[in-house]
């Protein structure tokens, strides 16, 4: 990445290498405030061509905002956009090489769905009938063949969203830019598109930016994550990564359920819990920190038994059998601890409310966040 | 027991009904006598522009004539005061479509110092008494030493129009969905495309209302063009001064024939609306 930043973008040499090294999308140092309000707080952001990238985050943590400065419906107070090696900041979005499906989808209802998809096109210069062929096959792609001649009022939602995905790809961008766009649709279907997507950006190799508040949208379908929180990138990974070791509570909240027990670092590869046993840690997560931290522990790395090198006990206080999983709640004295055990076997009793539990769990299975007892949840 | 209670039904029942037929028919009295009140003015205007008056004044039946319609413009001035009351209104109407639904997209899309202010002016002309805007106006071109006429009475009707103009395209700009303009310039359409494909199309109707609207305002505009005319007479203006010693039935047929041709408008206004209703149905 360093050296990426280090080259002088003009400069660069044409060969597909270089090309291939250089990021389609690049935030420098960028700010956006709204009057007093800091929307995007100098956030600096690398998206390597062709990749599928996911802004995740709760609502009012700038991911949106971040997306409409890429696409150059809003420009940053401070700090620069480059898209490949061309700076964009400043520059209108009908000068700019992305394109963006819309939440709402914005399809011109006045138009039918083939001048809504040839729109692009039609700005380009592309006359008459040279824009049919183009238009087919992206309606092709997308699965609305036959549907050219309709207005956006007489299709379902999830057509319209296909209309949005078409009108944007026909263009061939070097970016697309997807705010929220499932966030309109029923359960089944929003399941279905996001294998979709993934399956089209896989075919047409263009690099894909999400905008998404869905975690689980983000991790099915994203090769990249930046965890957004308060106008700054909490943690940028692969989804395994985020959620295997997180590097703050913020993002072991965020991405699925965790335990957090309060300790205190005690050496290289132990953390001594405030209120319970000292346990083992891989070193590398515990890499630069010292003092006050929480433990996390996810509640499906979690064996009932003394199997694993840290151990734990309590009293079930809760438990819920799901199908695929018991779950349990532990008391134990370090708080309350969430467990899932995977009902593996047939007949497997769960425990009772009221018995004790012996919990253990591997070192690899464990990270560490700072400590969150000044800010609570 | 049961026989009193089943002889008791049916007198309920009876009484029951003739309340529901009450309620039934109270309605359609009401819209009735509704719709005779709204109509009946202009069905004895319609009625007396056949009418073959003996004297001066058009107000007794005299007999069935076809004369008014075929010498419409036989009274002196009529014809020319319906000209100008026409050119009038076309062009201001047109101009003031054209500032007004500038002023709107002003209005709702940015925010400037004295936005408020403006938004007030443009509601100020609306619920200020038309005798008041008249004689201020008269005021106005008095002290600039304008000569009265057709421009001065063109200025005042833009004015008063205006204000009409900007308010029904501010209602639709208000639901306008901004990222339909932002997809376009997303799509490569820079600010005039845009607004000539996306914005344009999409408040076409709006500016087409306030049009018309405009045009009905300032077609049968009396007070506020009585005060800036000066020698020049439009149509309100002859039909008010015709009055006063005896309007002539021709002033009926004039009157019957912008009904005629505003009823046709609607009507096939409706039909065209209904038949897009039916072919957007049609294609589910």
């Amino acid at each position: 990445m360093s050296a990426v930043r280090d080259q002088s973008p003009a400069g660069a040499p044409p060969d597909a290498a270089a090309a291939a090294a250089i990021p389609d999308v690049r935030l420098v140092d960028v700010t956006k405030r709204f009057d007093d309000v800091v929307a995007v707080d100098s956030l600096s952001l690398e998206i390597p061509r062709g990749s599928f990238f996911a802004l995740l985050g709760p609502s009012g943590c700038g991911k949106t905002t971040t997306l409409r400065m890429i696409g150059g419906f809003e420009e940053p107070t401070e700090g620069a956009i480059f898209l490949g090696d061309r700076p964009v900041t400043g520059l209108p979005p009908y000068r700019r090489d992305v394109n963006t499906v819309f939440q709402s989808y914005a399809l011109f209802p006045h138009l039918n769905v083939r001048d809504n998809v040839a729109f692009g096109l039609r700005r380009k210069g592309v006359k008459g009938k040279d824009a049919v062929g183009p238009v087919k096959e992206m309606l092709h792609i997308v699965g609305l063949e036959g549907l050219e001649g309709r207005k956006p009022r007489q299709l379902s939602g999830g057509q319209q969203q296909r209309v949005a995905l078409a009108r944007a790809l026909v263009n061939s961008p070097r970016v697309l830019l997807l705010d929220e766009p499932l966030g309109a649709l029923d359960l089944k279907l929003r399941k279905q598109m996001q294998l979709e997507l993934k399956a089209i950006q896989h075919d047409i190799e263009i690099t894909f930016v999400h905008v998404t508040h869905d975690q689980e949208e983000a991790m099915t379908m994203a090769d990249q994550i930046a965890v957004m929180n308060g106008g700054r990138i909490e943690q940028l990974g692969t989804p395994t990564e985020l959620y295997e070791t997180p590097n703050t509570a913020f993002v072991a909240g965020f991405l699925g359920v965790s335990n957090l027990i309060p300790g205190m670092v005690a050496s290289e590869g132990t953390v001594q819990l405030r209120r319970g046993p000292l346990v083992h840690v891989s070193p590398e997560v515990i890499r630069g920190r010292s003092g006050d931290v929480a433990v996390g522990i996810r509640p499906e790395k979690i064996e009932l038994g003394d199997g694993q090198q840290n151990v734990l006990s309590g009293r079930v206080v809760e438990s819920a059998y799901v199908g695929v999983a018991t779950q349990y709640i532990v008391e134990t004295p370090c708080g309350r601890i969430t467990v899932y055990v995977q009902n593996a076997r047939a007949g497997s009793e769960a425990a009772p409310v009221g018995s004790a539990l012996t919990l253990s769990w591997s070192p690899e299975a464990t990270f560490v966040v700072d400590s969150t007892e000044e800010e609570p949840a | 027991m049961s026989a009193v209670a089943v002889r008791a039904r049916p007198r309920r029942n009876a009484a029951a009904s003739i309340w529901a037929g009450v309620r039934y028919h109270v309605l359609t009295v009401y819209s009735a006598l509704f719709f005779l009140y709204l109509l009946l003015p202009i069905a004895v205007v319609i009625l007396f522009s056949f009418n073959h008056p003996t004297g001066k004044f058009n107000y007794t039946w005299q007999g069935f004539t076809w004369d008014n319609w075929r010498y419409w413009n036989g009274v002196p001035g009529l014809q020319s005061a319906i000209t100008l009351s026409l050119e009038i209104a076309i062009l201001a109407s047109i101009v003031a479509t054209v500032l007004g639904t500038l002023i709107a997209l002003a209005l709702v899309r940015y925010g400037f110092r004295g936005r408020g202010a403006t938004n007030i002016l443009i509601f100020l002309p609306l619920s200020t008494p038309e005798i008041v805007l008249g004689a201020s106006l008269l005021t106005l071109f008095l002290n600039l030493n304008v000569v009265f006429g057709f421009w001065t009475i063109l200025i005042a009707h833009i004015m008063f129009c205006i204000s009409f103009a900007v308010v029904t395209v501010k209602a639709r700009l208000v639901g306008f969905d901004r990222h339909l303009e932002e997809a376009a310039m997303d799509l490569g359409a820079n600010e005039w495309v845009t607004f000539q494909r996306v914005t344009l199309p999409l408040i076409a109707p709006a500016i087409l209302s306030a049009l018309l609207l405009c045009f009905a305002i300032s077609v049968d505009d009396f007070v506020v063009t009585y005060f800036n005319s000066g020698s020049s007479i439009t149509f309100p203006l002859f039909v008010w001064g015709a009055a006063r010693i005896g309007a002539p039935p021709q002033v009926n047929v004039i009157g019957t024939a912008i009904f005629t041709i505003a009823t046709i408008a609607m009507v096939t206004n409706v039909l065209i609306q209904n038949r897009r209703a039916r072919t957007a149905a049609a294609a589910f």
